[in-house]
């Protein structure tokens, strides 16, 4: 299999430099020959790839430890759940799951983009087989999965017991599929710069998949932290680590470019600055995954360095100049079709969250590499941690949630002072009046104060919008409230799911708050003894340790410590953390031994306990109990945002004209027969 | 003659090999003490509960001792500060040694800012969970949210000049006619899109 594996990423290789060059040739020259065959290598590549995943699983699943990339990462004891992951624990298995993902993506555009964007498509699939061409390349060259050892081990090294997680089954994936998905605007984005054909149709034909793309990366990115939270055991759930900051900048800006995307649509406004955004947050895919494999910046995710990081820094070098290179000269037929005509307008508002998303952006990179710049310019290498990046980045977080209030509430193009005072009355009040109750409620912490005060106001925007569009339609139609919420959803799902992920993203901000309130304590109990903690709510939790017992099981020797909790008097129940110490098929233990958290959940706050380890062999054990308050609600808010981004998306609504007459009107557009 | 039964026989006979094989189990397999009852049992097998630890002391939840710690970065590799290091990963001998270095310091009356001057001294700056705000450093802290502010004030100057240009503009020609709709049905257009919000 191994053989067919090699076999395919030759073919791959090989059929990717053919479609690069057979796409921008036959786009350039207007060869349909060469454009049909540019499309066809885009399939081929696809086929090609999937063969070698399919090639690389069957090594995996069969146990062949001569491939070195099953040895290093699988073991005959690893479940089948986590053997299947393996294809994407490491870094050659990343690279071939990321081509093949790029290959596939890439043929889905060519298949179901509209005929009416026929003259992108070549320049498409040259960019989509040229990406693709350049991680075959790294495999071929430099980390090749299929390579052989010189000897068969009796059995494999066994899966880093982190990513033994189910969320590190899902989060990699959802994370590259984000990444990934982002290639296919930048390939339309230079598609259309290199047609010329730079009016708003490309956008059209991109619209979905910048959605794709921000959902899986925002998916990626709340798997990410759940693991984090439930295995890493220090307590949070973000740490600004490099890898971290790494996902965070691409949906930064792909999250700026669906705002500003709008400014386009509408009014033919910032078509240099679109184009810019498409580009920049590929370029930021690919920088992530070269600090994620360089090892460049010190990083927890430390098992996936190696030397392919500068095969990436040349890619992104080269990519970036050409791209930039080919933007500067079509920057003459980039102009704006209509000009900003106030400074309290939706437009305008538009432009101002775009600068913070992109402000934040730069921050974060800017913190992320700064060790490095320290090094070159001070010959002292820093480091920069959470300390920094929330002294940073708080305020311009509140600032944007501010924003994300302040914007549906202006009129587009101008808006009047009447207008102003109808529309900001309510959600003001609101925010008002929390920031009140929060004071006169003893909370002394003011950025967590001004991020709950400044979630009352989103919250009581949001609420407005709906309750406003919600009585429009009953007034109109006499629908019932509930009949008129769903239906104004269901016919403006763009907006409302917007407004929805705008929830979400207030959620996620009240439960970030709730760590300003976070306590930990750490002490030894014998079995039978008690700790007290007081939660910041004001309750005391109880934990009795009960004792601890060993096992065996799956792939590993558990020491599971229990502990019985009270909270008040009142008993709620019992909590297991566990040391696990991993083995291969052999009973031979292949890493330190692992931590499994406990976690008592409810909506208000969470009970962390971690088991550190034991004294003197015996069952007196070692805890950490850490209270970490709201921090259920950043799973609901991300699903929540998750939900919104899946409305805005959702296929159907009906075509503009059907629009109309569901909204009461029949009216003819100029120029429309 | 022993007087007994078969049944009976047997009976003792088990009960003799029984006592004769009885082996009382050792001490470190012995059943746990009762809660709060006495000391604990020994584990099965220690190593799988990861490194030894000793048992926490009250200086170890200070909270002027963790301010400090998380100031300052763990030189295990691990990324974090010391004290997360040592309260996560305590298979790690390098964050318990500094947390035992800042109770040394602290013990010799040396205050907060003295015990981390004390580490930079002997570490250098990357000791530091985040740089120093001096020299070169200050641009990590605030050049992001200067750029910002002049960005921002750019925008402002240019949405400024935007406005006046469009208020100067004269007032685009009226749109032909070109709408199937009575004046009715414009001037309930007009009232509803008043009406909506945004």
């Amino acid at each position: 299999m191994t053989v067919l594996g090699n076999l395919a990423l030759w073919v791959a290789f090989l059929v990717g430099i053919w479609g690069a060059l057979t796409g921008f040739a036959g786009g350039l020259l207007g060869r349909a020959d060469l454009q049909q065959s540019a499309r066809h290598a885009v399939f081929a590549m696809c086929a090609a790839l999937v063969t070698a995943v399919f090639a690389l699983e069957w090594a995996l699943f069969h146990h062949d430890f001569n491939v070195e990339y099953v040895a290093a990462y699988t073991s005959r004891n690893l479940p089948i759940f986590y053997t299947w992951s393996a294809l994407y624990a490491g870094q050659k298995g990343s690279l071939l799951f990321w081509a093949s993902v790029l290959s596939l993506f890439g043929s889905l555009a060519l298949t179901f983009t509209s005929r009416r964007h026929a003259p992108l498509l070549p320049y498409v699939a040259g960019v989509v087989c040229a990406v693709a061409a350049f991680f075959v390349t790294v495999m071929l060259f430099a980390a090749n999965p299929f390579a052989r050892l010189a000897f068969t081990p009796l059995d494999g090294n066994g899966l880093n017991p982190q990513l033994q997680n189910p969320g590190m089954v899902f989060h990699p994936p959802m994370l590259y599929l984000g990444y990934i998905s982002i290639t296919i605007p930048y390939a339309f984005a230079m598609a259309a710069l290199l047609s010329r054909r730079l009016d708003t149709d490309w956008l059209v034909a991109i619209r979905k998949w910048t959605l794709v793309s921000w959902l899986f990366l925002s998916i990626g990115l709340l798997l990410g932290m759940w693991w984090a939270y439930v295995e890493l055991g220090w307590g949070g759930y973000w740490a600004w680590d490099p890898v971290e900051n790494a996902a965070l900048l691409p949906w930064l800006t792909m999250t700026a470019f669906l705002h500003s995307v709008m400014i386009q649509e509408k009014r033919g406004m910032l078509k240099k600055w679109n184009l810019a955004l498409v580009i920049g947050s590929w370029l930021l895919s690919v920088m992530g995954t070269f600090i994620t494999r360089s090892g460049v910046i010190s990083s927890v995710h430390s098992f996936t360095q190696s030397p392919v990081g500068y095969y990436f820094l040349v890619f992104l070098v080269v990519a970036a100049a050409a791209s930039f290179t080919l933007y500067a000269r079509r920057l003459p037929l980039l102009d704006a079709e209509a000009r900003l005509e106030s400074m309290v307008s939706r437009e305008a508002s538009f432009l101002f969250n775009n600068l913070l998303f992109v402000g934040i952006a730069f921050s974060v990179l800017w913190g992320t590499l700064f060790p490095i710049l320290s090094e070159l310019v001070q010959g002292t290498k820093v480091t920069v941690g959470p300390p920094f990046f929330n002294q940073v980045n708080i305020p311009l977080g509140l600032a944007l949630l501010a924003l994300t209030g302040i914007g549906p509430l202006i009129a587009w193009r101008r808006a009047s002072l009447p207008n102003l005072r109808r529309q900001f009355a309510v959600p003001v009040t609101t925010g008002g009046f929390v920031g009140l109750i929060l004071l006169l409620g003893g909370m002394r912490d003011g950025w967590a104060l001004m991020a709950i005060a400044l979630a009352g106001f989103v919250a009581a925007t949001v609420a407005q919008e709906f309750a406003r569009g919600a009585h429009a339609r009953h007034r109109q139609y006499g629908e019932p409230y509930a009949l008129a919420l769903a239906r104004l959803v269901g016919r403006n799902r763009r907006r409302y799911g917007g407004y929805i992920v705008h929830t979400g993203i207030l959620i996620l901000f009240i439960a970030f708050a709730g760590m300003a309130f976070k306590t930990e304590t750490q002490v030894t109990l014998r079995p039978g003894e008690r700790a007290t903690i007081r939660s910041p709510y004001g309750w005391t939790y109880r934990l009795t340790h009960l004792g601890i017992s060993q096992y065996d099981a799956l792939n590993r020797q558990v020491t599971a410590a229990t502990l019985e909790v009270e909270r008040d008097g009142k008993r709620l129940g019992v909590l297991t953390t566990e040391k696990r110490q991993h083995v291969d098929g052999l009973g031979r233990p292949t890493f330190q031994p692992s931590t499994e958290v406990g976690i008592r959940s409810d909506l208000r706050e969470d009970l962390y306990v971690v088991l550190g380890g034991v004294v003197n062999g015996t069952e007196q054990a070692v805890f950490r109990f850490t209270i970490n308050p709201l921090v259920w609600w950043v799973w609901y808010g991300g699903v929540v945002l998750v939900v919104g981004g899946l409305v805005v998306m959702w296929p159907g609504g009906g075509s503009p004209a059907v629009k109309r007459v569901q909204a009461g009107y029949v009216v003819r557009l100029v120029g429309e027969q | 003659m022993l007087d007994c039964t078969r049944r009976e026989f047997f009976g003792l006979l088990g009960g003799l090999a029984s006592a004769a094989l009885y082996r009382p189990l050792p001490p470190s397999a012995a059943q746990d003490s009762l809660p709060g009852t006495g000391p604990s049992g020994r584990l099965f097998d220690p190593a799988r509960a990861g490194r030894p630890l000793p048992p926490v002391t009250a200086r170890d939840n200070d909270a002027a001792i963790q301010v400090i710690e998380k100031q300052l970065k763990c030189t295990c590799g691990c990324n974090q500060d010391v004290y997360t290091c040592r309260t996560t990963d305590f298979s790690c001998t390098t964050s318990p040694a500094m947390h035992q270095r800042v109770l040394q310091l602290a013990d010799r009356g040396q205050d907060a800012q003295e015990i981390i001057d004390q580490f930079v001294r002997e570490n250098g700056v990357q000791i530091l969970m985040a740089p120093p705000k001096r020299g070169f450093n200050l641009a990590g802290y605030f050049l992001p949210t200067v750029l910002i502010l002049v960005a921002a004030a750019v925008l402002v100057m240019a949405l400024r000049r935007w406005a006046r240009a469009a208020a100067a503009r004269p007032a685009a020609p009226a749109a032909p006619a070109a709408l199937d709709a009575t004046a009715a049905e414009l001037e309930r257009l007009r009232r509803e899109l008043d009406s909506l919000p945004g």
